[in-house]
């Protein structure tokens, strides 16, 4: 099996430095719905010249690079542990050049690792055997502020102003109402990954999965399109706006899936990316590697 | 835009306005939840007996605070091996996280500007009135941005925090921020939440 340390490596920094071409137009299409001169139109000129400056500099769009988390799609023939290895030595490498800030801190002892490199979950790594010849690796950086704001509700929910029901009226009240409770501090403009169903743990990892859809990637049912275009506007007309200044986007997109529950569990779970949206993915196939680069993906031979 | 220099005038606090939008130069320290739990146990309420370096490194950054700004930034420092450091990436964190403490460390070492994202509620929105502070919003996420305006890194505190949570003193020139929280009672945060809680209402009331 190939080594692809270094390809990994590649794959971080350019997650870390260089934001998707496809965010980069939702924010670009954002900052012109604010007011000139308004405190908005300001955060989002200073988002856009940030982007800008972290591609031509190769460092970190945010600070905060976040828990890495990796989705391996691998056919049969490569080894998932060779696979862990590598990846946990490119991720102590991608510290190194500062491309990601030491982020793993033991809960217990305080103690930062310095490298990432924590327990089995930091970085995260999902596995997951597949048909065919091509290993796909997907990652996504998601930072501390977005991830706290996220939330998980059990339905039927009753709250002072509010019920939510077991069915898509009471999914629509309380992503709304997770979005109102975030205001700016999940980095607002943020994108909301929604999973209905699962059980608590496969919910909110379903609700990361779905932040890997292209930005004007519907959802493959068309009453979940309806809805996700319906929340992404009704999210807007509260007014939060790009930092919680207040202004006209406070989301930029919504992605959403429904899972398989048990009959007593109806779990919503909400992930709040923030608008420095860090995802890139990386494909081999048979001998040559292709990593992307500057928005593209382009040939790179291992 | 306005220009302010560090540490601030209990008149030039006071002049700002929620909604300034403002460039600050000067020497600030970064601080974030480490930093604060321990002002507060060690100093402020003294729960806990200071121990290794704390008193030294206490002796060293009060000059530093006073009058002058606490930056809510866990940053990304190049040049660890050698000391020779230099920031490449140093957006604000989420500042509500120290809502419990800011208001006390504040008082504490007269610290006039707080510096972070997100911003904080009633108890630090009261210490501003009284210091006199006030919370200086920077744009979360423009990390590289913002580095650019880290002049010089003066030195460090409690790197045994680790780099995200450890005091860095830092030089700054012109770094870019809005006033959201002034020395007036006034806070945009507060605004923003409470328009938005009525447009939720009427959002699900439909």
């Amino acid at each position: 099996m190939r080594d692809l340390t270094e390809a990994f490596v590649e794959l971080i920094r350019l997650t870390s430095t260089d934001l998707s071409p496809d965010v980069e137009q939702t924010l670009v299409a954002a900052r012109e719905r604010e007011a000139a001169g308004s405190a908005a139109r300001g955060a989002m000129d200073a988002i856009l010249e940030n982007v800008a400056l972290s591609r031509r500099n190769s460092t970190p769009i945010c600070q905060d690079t976040g828990t890495p988390i990796f989705y391996v799609r691998y056919p049969e023939g490569w080894s998932a542990r060779k696979l862990r290895e590598q990846i946990r030595a490119a991720v102590a490498a991608a510290t190194k050049k500062s491309y990601l800030r030491p982020n793993a801190v033991d809960a217990l002892t305080e103690k930062n690792s310095g490298n990432n490199l924590g327990d089995e979950a930091f970085p995260t790594i999902h596995f997951e055997e597949v048909e065919g010849d091509e290993l796909v690796v997907d990652l996504l950086l998601k930072g501390g502020g977005c991830e706290n704001v996220g939330a998980q509700y059990s339905l039927p929910l009753r709250q002072r102003d509010f019920d939510a029901g077991r069915d898509l009226k009471g999914v629509r009240k309380v992503v709304l109402d997770a979005v109102q409770k975030a205001q700016g501090q999940g980095c607002a403009p943020g994108i909301l990954g929604v999973a209905i169903g699962g059980d608590r743990g496969s919910s909110y990892y379903a609700s990361k999965e779905v932040l890997f859809r292209k930005m004007d990637e519907a959802s493959p049912d068309p009453l979940l399109a309806g809805l996700e275009k319906q929340l992404t506007g009704e999210a807007n007309q509260l007014g939060i706006g790009p930092m919680g200044f207040g202004g006209q986007t406070t989301v930029l997109a919504t992605k959403m899936t429904g899972m398989h529950r048990l009959p007593a569990s109806f779990f919503v779970s909400v992930s709040y990316m923030c608008w420095a949206h860090r995802r890139r993915r990386m494909t081999v196939h048979g001998r040559s590697a292709s990593a992307p680069s500057g928005g593209e993906e382009v040939a790179y031979h291992a | 835009m306005r220009k302010l220099t560090l540490p601030f005038t209990d008149d030039a606090i006071r002049e700002l306005k929620v909604g300034d939008p403002i460039l600050l130069s000067g020497v600030m320290v970064t601080g974030r939840d480490a930093v604060h739990k321990w002002m507060i146990e060690t100093f402020v309420k003294k729960a806990r007996v200071p121990q290794g370096d704390d008193l030294a490194v206490y002796e060293a950054i009060k000059p530093l605070l006073s009058g002058s700004a606490i930056y809510h930034c866990g940053p990304v420092v190049a040049g660890l091996d050698t000391k020779d450091y230099r920031f490449v990436a140093a957006g604000p964190t989420t500042s509500i996280r120290e809502e419990p403490y800011q208001g006390d460390v504040m008082r504490h070492f007269k610290i006039k500007g707080v510096i972070g994202k997100g911003g904080m509620g009633p108890k630090t929105l009261a210490a501003c009135q009284e210091v006199p502070g006030a919370y200086l919003h920077a744009i979360g996420g423009a990390a590289s941005l913002i580095a650019q305006t880290v002049t010089k890194v003066i030195g460090v505190y409690k790197l045994d925090f680790g780099v995200p949570e450890a005091m860095w003193v830092i030089e700054v020139k012109d770094f870019p921020a809005v006033v959201t929280m002034d020395a007036h009672g006034g806070s945009l945060h507060a605004e923003v939440e409470a328009k938005s809680k009525a447009a939720l209402e009427k959002l699900l009331a439909a």
